[in-house]
């Protein structure tokens, strides 16, 4: 792993001596891989100040078989860092309402997870390294929910292409240590750096999972004076093709640079959910 | 428990004339419309049609209402020549959780109403009935009946000396009931610094402990294995304030590792005491003084847990029907070793001080403690189908006590609202008089179905 952190520093410090603000000649095909990854991560799980949105998930069976989950999921950025802090609440199905999952997320190591079980006042610490671990028993994985570590892989940019109408870049992402897929092949909207449909091969080189955005938002901030906006993807699949599983993701009541505070995410909350963000 | 259960009529009673008078309501509102089941087998192409969907009849309520209905039944794999009934385990039990948020409170009430074949009785078990509020910022306040955990172990309690209920454990209740309710006030407190829990109980909350009636013990008196026929009926503490409890925890996160100090002031939570004179079991005083820490470490979670227990009714060790002062140390490691599959283990010590002492007094063919207990515990854990499917070992071992105790369980979510589970308490010893070699005769597998609303 330490090896990552290395080339990840270097990569870095090597795009901020190459590419200065708007420069648009053409970059050798990973150096632009990589910004464009950095670009879309930034765009996809980083957007405003804070973030609040309530999330259900249909995870569906070959045979049409529904499971519902229901979520209330915060969001907060830390100013002087890249860390990132996160609230879920559950709500849906009845055997896990009330529970609350609070995540400290650090760019290059591994998390702090918390979970809290209400009916017997527990707070839990959970020993999830496996980031491709399923989510909630989603198609989505941990990191598919919060992002992966960019310097875990190596990008590329293919070329370009059109999804629909939007212009795309088409990435190739390949990780450096073996997991459950190896090749991961983005097509990036060009405006808002939003992946609009990515392909994951598994070991054979098939394609095995697929993960689409189905709708996207513009989603003004709350407290901004400019009133920023934020093209936010309110609703996601993921396809697992081998098992014919899928999950459909709804976001509603996105907002936004609401003002949350980094206190929220502390046990005390995980506690006692703050009402005023869980309502 | 039956003592509450004329209590428990009118809640129930409460309950069923809250629902009635709700479901006049919104009959008036809408047509009867049908609930909206958690087993939906139609995909929907779009979410417009679920919008259109009628509010499902628990959401048009003012307040929250769910729960679960859970059957289930266990029995004994072998004869217990102490317990008339096979069957350990044999219930119905109706759980309605009601919740309520004000502007300055929220209320929250948790019942049980069960029927339980083993001892042939309805009974009410009110888990909580409490008001939450935040005075000022740097303050919360929970007042009433409610259940509470703190410290690192897994199973194993050194500083969370809050009642547990070893009956449930024992018998495949699910894991909530291992701990029973506290009547209680919690008063917390925020820093920057640090952070403090102080609870405070008025009157003193026992363990629902092993007493013979359902399991069978060992009973020290008769130096020998014992249920029905010597069930413990041990001295009552209930002086209101004067057999209260006090208990404290102060801590703090530092960089994603928790930090505590605790401090326990009541008594043995079982009756672990005997007073010879009146021949029945008591409640020593104690207190506890403890630590704990947990955080990362190496690729999972590691806690250390350690704490002094007082025991302040025989500080010297000399008194043989009073338990000595012990040490208690935990040391775990968990860790997700692959996708889906976490392992988690734990080294347990109590150390018996005085042993001296103890050895001296004890009377005569007495069965003698070993100065130092160590338990090892080992927890595997395997998701399947979508983690619809849980496996689940948990394994007790004490190479002092050379006896062990393993928890195997299969868990399944056959749909959002329904799920099964099966499992089996393992009791294994070589010596009747040890902490889990005593209940060995009541080695037990057992059966569940709930439903959740």
């Amino acid at each position: 792993m330490k090896a990552h952190y290395w080339s990840a520093f270097v990569l870095s410090f090597g795009l901020l001596a190459t590419t200065a603000p708007g420069e648009t000649q053409p970059l050798e095909p990973q150096k632009a891989g990589v910004e464009i990854i950095e670009k879309e991560q930034q765009a996809f799980y980083s957007q405003g100040k804070d973030m609040k949105a309530d999330i259900r998930m249909e995870l569906i069976t070959a045979d049409g078989k529904k499971r519902i989950r229901v979520l209330t999921m915060l969001r907060w950025n830390d100013p002087k860092s890249k860390d990132q802090k996160y609230f879920i609440y559950f709500r849906e199905p009845a055997d896990v309402r009330g529970m609350t999952f609070m995540v400290w997320k650090y760019p290059l190591k591994e998390s702090d997870r918390w979970i809290y079980v209400p009916a017997i006042d527990l707070v839990r610490r959970i020993a999830a390294r496996d980031a491709r671990s399923s989510f909630v028993g989603s198609d989505f994985t941990y990191e598919d929910v919060s992002g992966r570590n960019i310097a875990a892989d190596t990008h590329r940019l293919l070329r370009e292409e059109k999804i629909g109408d939007r212009d795309c870049y088409l990435v190739e992402s390949a990780p450096k240590e073996p997991i459950d897929y190896v090749k991961r092949i983005s097509w990036i909207d060009k405006t808002t750096y939003l992946p609009l449909k990515e392909e994951y091969y598994d070991v054979q080189k098939e394609l095995a999972r697929v993960f689409s955005a189905d709708k996207i938002e513009d989603i003004a901030a709350a407290e901004s004076r400019e009133r920023k906006r934020f093209p936010t993807v309110t609703r996601r699949t993921m396809k697992n093709l081998k098992a014919g599983h899928r999950t459909d993701v709804t976001y509603t009541s996105v907002s936004y640079d609401v003002g949350l505070q980094e206190n929220i995410f502390t046990e005390r909350y995980l506690r006692n959910p703050p009402e005023r963000w869980i309502k | 428990m039956t003592r509450f259960a004329s209590g428990g009529i009118v809640i129930l009673g409460m309950f069923l004339l809250l629902l009635i008078e709700n479901t006049r309501a919104v009959n008036a509102q809408v047509e009867a419309g049908k609930e909206q089941g958690g087993y939906e087998t139609q995909v929907d192409p779009s979410s417009d049609e679920t919008s259109k969907k009628r509010k499902p009849f628990l959401e048009t309520l003012p307040f929250e209402l769910h729960g679960f209905l859970d059957a289930r039944g266990g029995l004994r794999t072998q004869d217990d020549p102490h317990e008339s009934k096979t069957a350990t385990l044999g219930e119905t039990r109706l759980q309605l959780h009601l919740s309520k948020a004000l502007d300055w409170a929220k209320f929250r009430i948790k019942s049980d109403f069960l029927y339980d074949g083993v001892v042939e009785g309805a009974d009410v078990d009110l888990r909580e009935a409490n008001a939450f509020l935040t005075p000022f910022d740097f303050m919360d306040l929970k007042v009433g009946r409610q259940v509470l955990t703190w410290g690192t172990g897994d199973y194993i309690f050194i500083n969370d000396l809050f009642p547990k209920d070893y009956n449930s454990f024992f018998i495949g209740r699910d894991d909530e009931y291992l701990k029973a309710p506290s009547d209680s006030l919690k008063a917390s407190f925020y820093t920057k610094v640090l952070n403090l829990d102080f609870v405070y109980t008025p009157l003193f909350n026992p363990d629902r402990f092993i007493d013979g009636e359902r399991l069978s013990y060992f009973n020290p008196q008769l130096g020998r294995l014992a249920g029905q026929d010597a069930v413990i009926s041990p001295l009552k503490r209930d002086e209101w304030f004067e057999d209260s409890e006090i208990a404290l925890r102060l801590y703090r996160d530092l960089k994603g590792y928790g930090l505590a100090l605790y401090g326990y002031n009541g008594f043995w939570k079982s009756p672990m005491g005997f007073d010879p004179q009146m021949g029945k079991a008591t409640f020593p005083r104690l207190s506890v003084y403890g630590f704990s820490a947990r955080g990362k470490a190496w690729k999972g979670i590691g806690n250390i847990e350690g704490g002094y227990y007082d025991s302040r009714d025989d500080r010297s060790g000399k008194d043989p029907f009073v338990p000595n002062s012990q040490f208690r140390f935990l040391a775990g490691y968990e860790q997700e070793l692959a996708k889906d599959f976490t392992v988690g283990v734990q080294y347990y010590l109590e150390l018996m001080s005085d042993y001296g002492a103890y050895k001296r007094t004890l009377p005569p063919g007495s069965q003698v403690a070993d100065e130092y207990r160590h338990v090892i515990t080992l927890r595997l854990t395997k998701l399947l189908m979508y983690q619809n499917l849980r496996l689940s070992l948990f394994t007790f071992y004490s190479p002092s006590d050379q006896d062990g105790y393993v928890r195997p369980n299969i868990h399944y979510r056959i749909t959002d609202r329904w799920s099964a589970d099966a499992g089996a308490n393992i009791f294994m010893g070589k010596k009747d008089h040890t902490f889990f070699g005593q209940f060995k005769d009541n080695t037990n597998v057992y059966f569940g179905l709930r439903w959740n609303f």
